[in-house]
């Protein structure tokens, strides 16, 4: 049973979900739960190299290239000029377009800085960028986002590492009702399977995550879990879920019970 | 001659060029960026870009991250 593929900037991705690479105990189990995740895309940040260590072993060497598609983050950057220069280096080191834009304007929490936002947005945009807004789950600021060109949204469902899972539903749900042209895909706070089933179930595009897979004891059996979970919760939204209702609805027929 | 490399003041060869140098630390050029006083290289220019004295200059590559 196929859930149809997500795309981005008019590339289609076999895996609705997209998973972090940060984290991991080592590179070798990174490897294994991404590979277990089926994950089609990941992120990575860019750093600046660091010269105390000759030749050291790359995270490059632990990932499929031509299986995966490197999504570079602006993780780190507070302003929208240190994250458009991110965002630059990212494309050089990668070749590649694509970047999972992050403005940060709160150190505790990790919210972003809706304003630097959308001022990177619309420079990246500009310079042929693939842009895709790491936000609040804010729906005016997402309309913004896609205006000013961005190839995705990515609300949060909750804080970024926290697990917590998602904490707005409802705003989830108005955001997918009215962002219809550009993927919704759903951006931190997933800490469980089931989070990840939510996500989907309310009919979110993708979703992202690194601390839930990374952060469990067993990484690669988390991984497969979520893949799991996205999978079911993409088919169960394709499929339509009965409406609530308050009292029960007998399974089984009424008529020749035997009395 | 001395260049900012990284945030951090580094003795240089004058005229060395951005492949050299990446080459004298033993960091492979296929996998990192490059920004010279602000500007992103083409890794196709690391080998005719040129260093002067007092120039900055940031070597980045991919790392883990979310």
């Amino acid at each position: 049973m196929q859930t149809g593929t997500l795309t981005i900037a008019g590339r289609s991705y076999p895996s609705r979900l997209i998973v972090g690479t940060g984290k991991y105990p080592d590179f070798d189990v990174m490897r294994r739960a991404i590979e277990a995740s089926g994950a089609s895309m990941v992120t990575v940040a860019v750093r600046r190299v660091d010269l105390s260590r000759r030749g050291g072993e790359s995270l490059l060497d632990y990932i499929d290239s031509a299986r995966i598609t490197l999504l570079p983050n602006t993780a780190g950057c507070f302003t929208a000029e240190e994250a458009v220069r991110t965002a630059r280096l990212g494309r050089e080191a990668g070749l590649s377009d694509l970047v999972k834009l992050e403005v940060i304007g709160d150190e505790r929490t990790l919210f972003p800085d809706n304003e630097g936002l959308l001022l990177a947005t619309r420079i990246l945009v500009k310079e042929g960028f693939a842009v895709l807004p790491y936000t609040n789950d804010d729906l005016v600021v997402a309309k913004r986002l896609r205006d000013a060109g961005a190839a995705a949204v990515m609300p949060l469902a909750a804080p970024i590492g926290s697990g917590l899972g998602i904490q707005n539903p409802a705003n989830l749900r108005i955001l997918l009702e009215e962002i219809r042209d550009v993927p919704v895909i759903v951006d931190a706070g997933v800490g469980t399977a089931s989070d990840a089933a939510i996500v989907m179930e309310t009919g979110a595009d993708g979703v992202l995550m690194n601390t839930g897979i990374a952060g469990a004891d067993d990484p690669v059996k988390m991984a497969r879990a979520m893949r799991l979970a996205v999978e079911a919760g993409r088919l169960a939204f394709e499929a339509g879920r009965i409406p609530k209702k308050l009292h029960a609805r007998a399974s089984s027929p009424l008529q020749g019970i035997v009395r | 001659m001395t260049i900012i490399l990284n945030g951090e003041d580094r003795e240089a060869a004058p005229d060395i060029t951005v492949l050299a140098l990446l080459e004298s630390l033993g960091v492979a050029p296929g996998r990192v960026a490059v920004e010279l006083n602000g500007d992103v290289l083409r890794r196709a220019d690391f080998v005719r870009s040129t260093l002067r004295d007092g120039d900055r200059v940031e070597f980045v590559q991919f790392v883990g991250g979310g």
